[in-house]
């Protein structure tokens, strides 16, 4: 008997398996390209997009110090109290510092008026990175020579050069220099304030900063080279919790950055993964057709004394090659393609992003493409281990003869790879396997839509249609048919894209809310309780309304339940939010709910009962991160006035509204007398009514800040828009890896196509007929793929817009009106024109030109 | 001399839907080394199945095979392709290339598998040998019948078989082609003394060997000196 293992593993070693497998890719070349695409553009979306995360990340961590200026930073919201100026102290006192707060500034002799953020500085800022300014020198010389720098783009907005004058409240500075970037600012939030910076000194002398002015000031300090940030931030920065200040380094400050952006970047990989999977699926499926090709050859070679290993490894080892060429001409294009996304999203970002090539990304690449390309073709693989050396001498058919618990354990790696990937990019196993659950409900309710739709047809066959329309019906059944994955790979583009479509919708349906007609577009903060009186005139005398008159008064919270603050910070064991204990709460009050509270437990109580403790109302979140309930005792203390109140009610309240809501709302009848300020809501027509408006505003009360909502709602929509160029890109791959897989399938079956497309022609049926068989089977494919596609995502974004965005939505028609047809389009010109040769020439030299 | 092959009371049936079709029963015979032989009778007869056994392409119910002196019953699928590829050649009805390898390394294959660093060089020579020394890098679709059953002879011969298995080798050809691969076949035969089994329903290329089985019905007519 022949000794199997010494002779085998010497013999053909793996260089002759090798071998074979490029000898037997090289003639089959054609179809392994197509086999190809599919991984490189899933692989090249993938990459894009985890390389340009990688590197924003790097980024963000190396210019950490130059986005905050400095190496640590301590900030509040008051001027500091004694302990934290000592502890200022003792850390070698602030390098620099700053008071900084929104108010309006005028540009005398020039029109217009504009929100800005004062930032008055004192010392060195920033300690690390640059203010860049026009000219070079005004960063330098602005404290010196007592000038403001004021934003590049309000000052070409408004028409403002150097040298022309700034007036904020009772100061007037001449403009030094024209600002383009500080430190820490990503271009477009600061659009709604841009940053006027000025000498430290004048602020005292604007005369805003009084009771109830939102002042921010911070410290900056430069650290010690040794300093440990996390051992010095534990130390400190409960002591400073505890005195309303709060201190953030530099680099707690850039990993939360980091973090934010990198939560899009995951998301965004999820997206192109989906793309990458829709390949994969197309070439299981393809090598499915591959394979059962080959099987012939495989009993051949059985024949010539080859094992069953070594006939499944040949073709193993071209999978893995050709995952391994994908992988890194998908990596490779994927590095290309992300040099575009900082041209797009430099806006958005706080960081100038040098893009280098990352050898994780790279490798994770190539990886992925020879794990997923290996993984999807094992099954169909499975084929050759099966095959008899007797096919060699006579046809047998030994379908199904596939080990089945071989294939359940293919399944369940192809499910763990898919988790474990989800896992390393969301590192969280629950929203994995959400993931894994939302792929297998997806596409098990797309392949059941499918499959659905053939029984239906099976059973209900329509006899009595015409030939053509019958024959194209038939051809949806045809062995070794493609309607599977057709449905398949186009109801996954159609659903990415249209839940795109959707899910903007549903972020528009949100903040368009103010377009309603009686939301008020213009809001002004700050107002004076003795100046509101010729505020709403000088609104009314420019002819709007004022829609709202809110008294606002500050206020924190002294104890809960009956337990002081500081009890309750020194108790390490407690769990109220802190927020709830440093916040400083902007009240009001009134006598009625506004259309954004509901109310959810207790009873409303609108003015101050005659007898009793005062009844409040706090919303559901507060009432939850202080953990009260109706009946407990609240007190709060207004400006050094203690103020005992129990909670009355519990309000859900719309936060996402663009109008003024609060945590905390008293009845009538008991802050009246307290100091307040007030806020006045307006409706303006259009941008000279609200320029004219603001510009009466400025010049009479300097120290109201006007806020324009409809700029704030035309900068969500750039921020979106920019977003969404982005979730369209990566949709793009699924669509374009669609269209491959399409391809694929159309090749695949092509030959048989062709046989009875000749078949038919020589019974005598004509070019257009032909056509017209192939143009509806395709209509069908095109339709059930995107019909369903559609109609998934529209559940699923209703499932988003009830459980996410709390808000239902009218879905746009776009998906329906322009998605289904175009795909549809698509689907059959892909099709036709892969079949066009082939129905153009004569039946004769088809045959022959095909049988070779 | 010495038997390559013995057949001993071999069976072999099929299932057909809920029937089990018996195909050949009852068979023995054996074949001595260097021995030419043909396994002649009408289609349906079992010919290709009886081939089939011999070579260990599949396995009986019943009965042994000895083949080189191994008994071949109880090995498995893998050991029995190391035997194949140690000892059996194959010719087949329609030539069995493989369609993505060109004429010269379909024919270096069975060497290169047994390891053998010289199978390019034996593959040119035997390529020579059956006159297609200018074909060596053509595919097997740019090849007539002949052309191909002419490589498939040279695959047959690389490894220097001690037994050769021939199905039906001029089926696919037309009557002069196939003369011609049949003059080749017996003339590389005798070069090499490898035991040569034929099976066909062509008596004339049957009466060129010097043994032949007549099957009729799956069991052994008669075995006739020719």
């Amino acid at each position: 008997m022949p000794n199997q293992n010494s002779n085998f593993n010497k013999k053909a070693n793996f260089n002759w398996l090798l071998k074979m497998a490029i000898r037997d890719g090289r003639a089959s070349k054609k179809k392994l390209i197509l086999f190809m695409a599919s991984i490189v553009l899933g692989i090249a979306a993938v990459v894009s997009i985890q390389s340009f995360s990688n590197n924003l990340k790097d980024n963000i961590a190396l210019q950490s110090k130059s986005l905050m200026g400095a190496d640590y930073r301590i900030d509040m919201d008051n001027e500091p109290n004694e302990r934290v100026q000592s502890i200022m102290d003792s850390l070698g006192s602030p390098d620099s510092e700053e008071i900084s707060f929104a108010s309006m500034a005028a540009f005398p002799g020039k029109k217009g008026t504009k929100l800005v953020r004062v930032r008055g500085i004192k010392g060195d800022f920033p300690l690390y990175g640059e203010m860049e300014t026009e000219p070079v020198a005004a960063a330098r010389n602005y404290l010196q020579n007592e000038t403001a720098l004021v934003d590049a783009t309000l000052m070409l907005q408004l028409g403002i050069e150097v040298g022309d004058k700034i007036k904020i409240g009772e100061v007037t500075l001449p403009i030094g220099g024209s600002l383009k970037s500080v430190p820490g600012s990503a271009a477009i939030f600061s659009s709604i304030a841009p940053p006027v910076i000025i000498p430290h000194k004048f602020i005292e002398k604007t005369g805003l900063v009084q009771v109830g002015s939102r002042i921010g000031y911070n410290y900056y300090f430069k650290a010690e080279p040794s300093l440990n940030f996390e051992k010095f931030e534990e130390k400190i920065d409960p002591i400073l919790d505890a005195n309303d200040a709060d201190l953030d380094t530099h680099k707690s400050t850039s990993e939360r950055l980091g973090r934010r952006y990198e939560n899009f970047g995951k998301f965004l990989n999820l997206v192109a993964f989906i793309a990458l999977l829709l390949g994969c699926i197309g070439i299981a499926s393809a090598i499915h057709i591959y394979i059962k090709e080959k099987l012939r050859s495989v009993a051949v070679l059985k024949c010539l004394g080859a094992s069953r290993k070594q006939t499944f490894f040949i073709y193993l080892i071209q999978i893995a090659i050709i995952g391994l060429i994908g992988g890194i001409i998908g990596t490779s294009l994927g590095l290309v393609l992300q040099q575009l996304f900082p041209l797009i999203l430099q806006d958005i970002l706080p960081v100038n992003v040098e893009i280098s090539f990352d050898l994780r990304t790279i490798f994770m690449g190539i990886l992925l493409g020879i794990l997923m390309s290996v993984l999807f073709a094992l099954y169909p693989l499975m084929g050759t281990l099966y095959v008899s050396p007797l096919q060699a001498l006579r046809v047998i058919n030994n379908d199904g003869s596939k080990s089945t618990t071989a294939g359940i354990l293919v399944l369940l790696g192809i499910f763990l790879f898919i988790f474990l990937f989800a896992f390393w990019l969301l590192e969280d196993w629950k929203y994995s396997v959400f993931f894994v659950l939302g792929i297998i409900i997806t596409f098990s309710l797309l392949a059941g839509v499918a499959n659905l739709f053939m029984k239906m047809i099976r059973k209900y066959f329509p006899s009595s249609w015409g030939f053509i329309s019958r024959q194209s019906l038939l051809n949806l059944f045809r062995p070794q048919n493609q309607t599977l994955i057709l449905v398949l790979a186009i109801g996954i583009g159609t659903f990415l894209i249209s839940t795109l479509y959707f899910t903007k919708d549903l972020l528009l349906a949100q903040a368009s809310l103010e377009e309603q007609a009686k939301s008020p577009n213009m809001i002004l903060l700050d107002v004076q309780s003795e100046q509101q009186e010729q505020v709403a005139a000088t609104i009314q005398a420019n002819q709007f309304p004022v829609l709202e008159n809110i008294p606002i008064v500050t206020m924190g919270v002294e104890s809960l339940k009956g337990r002081s603050v500081n009890d309750i910070r020194e108790d390490s064991t407690s769990t109220v939010n802190g927020w709830i204990l440093q916040h400083e709460f902007r009240t009001t009050y009134r006598d009625s709910l506004i259309d954004s509270e509901v109310l959810e437990q207790g009873e409303w109580i609108g003015n101050k009962p005659a007898n009793g403790p005062i009844p409040i109302s706090v919303s559901d979140n507060f009432a939850k991160d202080a953990e009260v309930s109706i009946g407990d005792e609240v007190s709060f203390n207004v400006q050094g006035v203690l103020l005992n109140t129990v909670v009355g009610s519990v309000r859900t309240v719309d936060w996402s509204r663009m109008q003024l809501n609060f945590s905390v709302v008293f009845p009538s009848g008991v802050l009246e007398d307290a100091p307040q300020f007030r806020v006045l809501t307006t409706k303006v027509k259009d941008e000279t009514g609200s320029a004219e408006l603001q510009q009466a505003l400025v010049s009479k009360f300097p120290n109201v800040t006007i806020i324009d909502l409809r700029q704030v709602l035309s900068l969500i929509e750039k921020i979106l828009s920019k977003i969404s160029w982005l979730i369209n890109f990566i949709a793009f791959f699924s669509i374009l890896t669609g269209i491959i897989v399409l391809i694929g399938a159309v090749r695949t079956s092509k030959y048989q196509r062709i046989r009875e497309s000749v078949l038919l022609r020589t019974l005598g049926a004509k070019s257009d007929q032909i056509l017209k068989i192939l143009a509806l089977e395709y209509f069908y494919l095109g339709f059930i793929g995107a019909f369903s596609g559609i109609i998934l995502s529209l559940i699923s974004s209703q499932l988003l817009g009830y459980f996410v965005f709390e808000t239902s939505f009218i879905p746009s028609l776009i998906p329906f009106l322009i998605l289904l047809p175009g795909i549809i389009i698509l689907v059959m010109s892909i099709g036709l024109s892969n079949s066009l040769g082939v129905i153009k020439s004569p039946p004769l030299v088809v045959l022959r030109k095909e049988l070779q | 001399m010495a038997k390559i092959l013995n057949i001993q009371n071999l069976k072999k049936s099929y299932s057909s839907g809920s029937k089990q079709l018996t195909v050949l029963e009852n068979i023995s015979f054996d074949i001595e080394e260097n021995e030419t032989f043909a396994i002649v009778g009408p289609s349906g007869s079992g010919k290709t199945t009886l081939l089939g056994l011999c070579a260990g392409l599949d396995q009986a119910d019943s009965g042994s095979v000895e083949l080189c002196g191994t008994l071949i019953n109880d090995l498995s699928e893998d050991q029995r392709a190391l035997l194949r590829n140690e000892k059996v050649g194959f010719v087949f009805q329609d030539f069995q290339l493989i369609p993505t390898l060109t004429a010269l390394e379909n024919v270096a294959v069975p060497l290169e598998l047994r390891g053998d660093k010289s199978a390019t060089k034996v593959g040119k020579e035997l390529l020579e040998k059956v006159g297609l020394g200018d074909r060596f890098d053509h595919y097997p679709s740019q090849l007539s019948g002949g052309e191909q059953q002419r490589v498939a002879l040279a695959r047959a011969f690389s490894t220097k078989p001690d037994i050769l298995f021939a199905d039906e080798p001029t089926g696919n050809l037309d009557e002069e082609t196939g003369k011609r691969v049949v003059e080749l076949l017996m003339e590389l035969n005798a070069d090499s003394g490898t035991t040569l089994v034929i099976v066909t329903h062509d008596m004339e290329l049957a009466k060129k060997t010097q043994r032949i089985l007549r099957l009729k019905g799956g069991r052994v007519l008669e075995t006739i000196n020719a």
